[in-house]
């Protein structure tokens, strides 16, 4: 398995939306590497017909029926907020893109 | 016998109970003598992170008024209990002993917390963890680490340190744990006390904070098997807001703790797994592990050994998968809808929030795990690792199954190791993991899981712990086995382990 | 990141050119009255975050509960789209942030989807085309988020956000197309005729209000061209989130010719989304799909696999409602319609609102007219589609009805129309209001018919002679005189009578 660089590190940081200072990144990439090294080793029996298993169980075909149930209030809802205005949550101003 | 403080928290849950309905001491006095006592030794342990004595106070005044309008209550009602803080609770803080969710305090209960409601059982405070349940000593804790009472220097296990510590420092008879790779378990083993992972899909993940969900789950802690049972009792089964949640009836696992404590374990067959044992194990662990076999045999159970060849790569399939559920559950904490925001001063994008939160908010191992499970997820790794881990899975999950052909449980130590010193492994995550190595594999295959102490290791007089393994939905084998052993052991010491345990210095 | 794009190639130019090909996802809200999985109310136009709970908000620890209408709506659409049913699939996640959506990854389906490998048939122009379908799969939607402050309530200069999770966690059936190709000059109407084509499909299966203004269907519109149909696919962009069937066949238009020009002036066309400006009629680039996220989907952990048993989904089958393939010749056939006459009921898609006003008790020939004409146009001069008009198949039927019994003329009718189209209320309204009553009564006519014939006593002689048809001069003359009130039929009744000859 390959070694994972500083550079690596940085984007997944990014990915996972870490603010990561420069030295951490070092830091983690040799972390990192040493774990991924020493877990690399489920490669070594995952034959081509090994099912993956997601589930620990066999369940299949659990729904609930299409009913209403009754909702939390605007205020428990934004109970918890950092910001709100208007019964809604203020977030800061974004970017990206609109979805 | 019960007119002291001191009596009153040295109880069973059972007991305590009973004293309860008996009208010897009512549900406020119980919950003020475990307020009290916490008070008293939980500045050495810090096994809580929030105490909610006012609530505790209000739930036992319902207990008794119930008691004295003559009302029916179930077998734990009155007792006194330690909710680990990755539990929802409506209007108590809850903060997965993270800094990301300081102050946060949930509109709703868990599916756990309103069945312990219905039950009676007075809920004392939230517990100590590590942050967000990643770590097996409860030094990856924002709020600081847990003591083992046992040694205040020494780890009390994790991620569920918090809640051991405090039933083992009698802060309360009753715990509730979460088990995602061995985190009720390990701590019970280290503590000496008892813990139990159910079957996956046993108990309700609504209201748990996840981890990873196709590991997690919650189950009792407590000081007996019976105890344990009653617990279970009371906080398993189906739940239609939990999708994965197995709808039939719970096994009959305080029926089984009863029977089990009759003593004879006869037409029983344990398996021993050769894989547990060796290199990495402590001396004392597997003395005192071999002794627990030899009693087995010495109940009537028939004792074998079996090999689950797959078992060795349990450890890394875990810190593949583990990680993986978490960088997505995680990915929620983000500074918009609840909980920690930093860098929100009119400049800073959301984008630039979220990512200085997460930097912030959280620590070393949850970041460590996210970004693993991030890489492990990521296009061109995704089949190498995750799809590997999740085959590994199923081998393990085979090995169970052939084994249960053969025999009824499974043993094992429940730990390599005794309590190692606070910060020893800090600072080396892999030697951290290792302490997971037993635990691990009943989370991987969804089966039951219990832990019981087993003795002091002669090495450093620390408890030990057996690991007790049984198949999905058969728990009450867990119940059957461990009481027997209990009992026994329990003859053998003149009371159980916890009994040689130091006495905490009581703060007045 | 600012790039000059080239001139953009005449449309005719383009298609004689180039190749077309498309591919169409299609964004579908169920009707359900849950989410998709958890039990606040889909209701549209609540206050905000009055319709969440932990597990759309994504609070820690809450758990997601599948919606059964939802499996059942999206296996009748797989179904109806000619689909395979997977024994066997899961919901995975798709991971990346976004302050609109609660749990920062989209609850959906990924390699396994409920339905997979269906076609459908479109027709433009009397040709018919072949729409391959990919997969449907089940979903969630985001929240929504208003921007404010800067200038224009956009997303860039804004201030800050406000968000709302009414929406978080409405059910969504996604539909995607295979590569539609040999389409050509065709292909802005045959991709037009495709969402037309669905939003009736969804509408007669009753999984959703297909209110395309509301966004409860939207398009996602991927185009892309090439020297030849043998040549290898050219580099595609997406047009996301088209609202309307009209901007759906200009913006396939506007790419086409865009995408035209690129390769023409010797560029590359860049894989990217663009955005729809319905106001210019043109699309802008979004984000590049060179840096596209990396979304690291993996099996939904929370949610167990769905397996519809195979009985359960053959009953499905049987109880689908007619095919548009079968339902079509049906009604044209008790119609009476020529081919010719059913293509435009087909391209204005009056289709079930004629059947509705049919149905009203109206005569075929007379709703047909009603939707194909006047109503046509209006809907035509508002830019809207014939069914967003606020007239109904209802107000169709009483109007022709009020036509029937002499009350009306036509002239008036479409006053009457007009009325309804001007809010004024129903018919009945309108015409009490404005006083459209048609004028039979023989006393009030008797003067005016009589003024008729005494000002053309040679016309009357015409008629007298055997010239029936001359009576429209005078016919005419009366209804100048009542203002077009007047029953035409009765007048030449009143006048014939007069005149002395049989009618
Ligand atoms: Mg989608
Ligand atoms: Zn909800």
């Amino acid at each position: 398995m390959s070694s994972i660089t500083r550079d690596e590190v940085a984007h997944l940081a990014r990915l996972a939306r870490l603010q990561l200072p420069e030295d951490e990144l070092e830091h983690y990439a040799g972390q990192l590497d040493a774990i991924l090294h020493a877990v690399a080793r489920v490669t070594e029996v995952a034959g081509e017909d090994v099912p993956p298993t997601s589930h620990p169980l066999p369940l299949v075909n659990v729904t609930r029926p299409d009913e209403t149930h009754r909702s939390l209030t605007a205020e428990e809802a934004l109970s918890g907020a950092p910001a709100a205005e208007d019964s809604r949550f203020r977030v800061p101003r974004i970017l990206g893109e609109e979805a | 016998m019960t007119d002291t403080t001191t009596d009153l928290v040295r109880l069973s849950a059972t007991e305590t109970a009973g004293v309860i309905a008996r009208g010897e001491a009512s549900a406020a006095d119980v919950a003020k003598a475990h307020l009290d006592r916490i008070g008293a030794v939980d500045g050495a342990v810090h096994a809580f992170l929030h105490v909610d004595a006012e609530g505790a106070l209000a739930a036992a005044r319902e207990v008794d008024d119930k008691r004295a309008r003559g009302e029916e209550q179930g077998p734990l009602a009155g007792v006194p209990l330690a909710l680990k803080d990755v539990m929802a609770q409506r209007g108590v803080p809850t903060t997965c002993g993270s800094k990301m969710l300081e102050g946060w305090r949930p509109p709703y209960d868990s599916t756990v917390v309103t069945r312990l409601r219905a039950a009676g059982v007075v809920i004392l405070g939230k517990t100590n963890m590590d942050e967000f349940a990643m770590g097996s000593s409860t030094e990856h804790s924002a709020y600081g680490a847990t003591h083992n009472p046992w040694d205040l220097d020494r780890i009390p296990g994790g991620s569920g340190g918090g809640s051991a510590a405090a039933v083992a420092a009698y802060e309360a008879p009753l715990a509730i744990g979460t088990d995602t790779g061995g985190s009720i378990r390990q701590p019970a083993a280290v503590t000496g006390t008892v813990g139990v992972k159910p079957t996956y899909g046993g108990v309700s993940r609504y209201g748990l904070v996840a981890f990873s969900s196709s590991l997690d789950q919650a189950g009792p802690c407590s000081r007996t098997v019976l105890d344990a049972a009653l617990l279970h009792e009371a906080i398993g089964g189906h739940d239609p807001r939990d999708s994965t949640s197995i709808d039939a009836p719970l096994p009959p696992v305080v029926a089984a703790a009863r029977e089990g404590a009759q003593g004879r374990l006869d037409g029983v067959r344990v398996g021993v797994v050769r894989e547990l044992s060796g290199e990495g194990y402590q001396p004392g662990v597997e003395q005192r592990f071999h002794e627990a076999v030899d009693l087995l045999r010495e109940l009537g159970a028939t004792v074998t050994e079996v090999s689950c060849p797959h078992f060795q790569y349990a450890l890394s399939a875990y810190y593949l998968i583990a990680p993986s559920e978490c960088s997505s559950n995680l990915a929620r904490f983000d500074a918009m809808r609840y909980g920690l925001r930093v860098g929100d001063d009119g400049e800073h994008s959301a984008e630039e929030v979220m990512a200085l939160t997460r930097a912030a908010g959280f620590g070393p191992e949850v970041k460590r795990r996210i970004m693993l499970g991030t890489y492990a997820l990521s296009s061109g790794y995704y089949d190498a690792y995750y799809g590997s881990a999740q085959k590994v899975r199923t081998l393990i999950s085979r090995d169970f199954a052939q084994a249960y052909e053969q025999v009824d449980v499974l043993v094992s130590p429940t730990t390599p190791t005794t309590a190692f010193p606070l910060g020893s492994k800090l600072e080396d995550p892999i030697a951290m993991y290792l302490n997971d190595l037993c635990t691990i594999p009943s989370n991987l295959a969804g089966g039951a899981a219990m832990s019981l102490p087993c003795g002091l290791s002669p090495d450093d007089g620390l408890p030990v712990g057996l690991q007790i393994m049984a198949p999905a939905m058969a728990d009450d084998r867990l119940y059957r086995v461990g009481a027997a052993v209990e009992t026994a052991l329990a003859d053998r010491w003149g009371g159980n382990l916890l009994t040689q345990a130091p006495e905490l210095q009581e703060k007045a | 990141m600012k790039t000059v794009e080239p001139d953009l190639v005449p449309y005719d130019e383009a298609v004689a050119a180039y190749d077309v090909v498309m591919g169409i996802e299609v964004h579908v809200e169920l009707s359900t009255a849950s989410k998709m999985f958890c039990g606040c109310s889909t209701a549209f136009g609540a206050e905000p975050n009055t319709q969440t709970c932990p597990t759309c908000l994504g609070l820690p620890g809450s758990l997601p509960v599948l919606n059964q209408q939802a499996v059942e709506s999206a296996i009748r659409i797989g179904l109806a789209l000619g689909c395979d049913v997977a024994e066997w699939c899961r919901f995975a996640r798709k991971n990346y942030f976004y302050p609109d959506m609660p749990k920062n990854f989209q609850t959906s389906q990924y390699d396994e989807p409920i339905c997979f490998d269906g076609a459908t048939t479109v027709e433009v122009e009397g040709r018919e085309f072949v729409i391959p379908i990919e997969r449907a799969h089940m979903e969630e939607d985001t929240g929504k988020s208003l921007h404010v402050g800067g200038a224009t309530g956009r997303i860039h200069g804004a201030d800050h956000s406000l968000v709302d999770y009414n929406r978080a966690g409405i059910p969504l059936i996604e539909i995607v197309t295979k590569p539609i190709e040999g389409t050509g000059a065709l292909a802005p109407q045959v991709a037009r005729a495709y969402v037309a084509h669905l939003r009736d499909l969804l509408r007669s299966l009753g999984v959703s209000d297909v209110r395309m203004e509301q966004g409860s269907l939207r398009a996602d519109l991927n185009v892309s061209l090439r020297r030849a149909p043998e040549a290898p696919f050219g580099t595609r962009s997406e047009t996301k989130n088209v609202n309307s069937l009209r901007s759906v066949e200009r913006a396939v238009r506007y790419e086409i010719s865009r995408h035209a020009g690129i390769i023409d002036a010797g560029m590359k066309v860049t894989q990217e989304t663009r955005h729809w400006h319905e106001d210019t009629g043109i699309t802008t680039a979004g984000r590049s799909k060179e840096q596209a996220e990396d979304y690291r989907y993996f099996p939904e952990p929370d949610l167990v696999p769905v397996a519809p048993e195979r009985a359960w989904v053959e009953q499905l089958k049987a109880a689908l409602p007619e095919p548009p393939a079968v339902r079509r010749p049906r009604l044209q056939a008790g119609w009476g319609f020529s081919d010719l006459e059913m293509r435009d009921v087909l391209n204005v898609g009056a289709l079930d609102l004629i059947e509705q006003t049919v149905a009203a008790g109206t005569a075929p020939a007379a709703a047909r007219k009603w939707w194909l004409t006047e109503l046509a146009r209006r809907a035509n001069e508002q830019g809207v589609e014939l069914d967003a008009l606020p007239v109904t198949p209802a107000h169709v039927a009483t109007v022709q009805s009020l036509v029937d019994a002499g009350e009306l003329n036509d002239k008036l009718a479409r006053q009457v129309f007009e009325g309804v189209l001007a809010g004024e209320g129903t018919p009945e309204q309108v015409v009490e209001k404005r006083g459209l009553k048609l004028v039979s009564d023989d006393g009030a006519l008797t003067a005016a018919v009589e003024e008729a014939l005494a000002a053309n006593p040679d016309v009357v002689a015409k008629v007298r002679g055997g010239k029936h048809q001359a009576a429209g001069a005078l016919v005419g003359a009366v209804m100048k005189a009542t203002k077009g009130q007047a029953d035409a039929a009765r007048v030449r009744e009143l006048l014939l009578e007069r005149i002395g000859v049989d009618h």
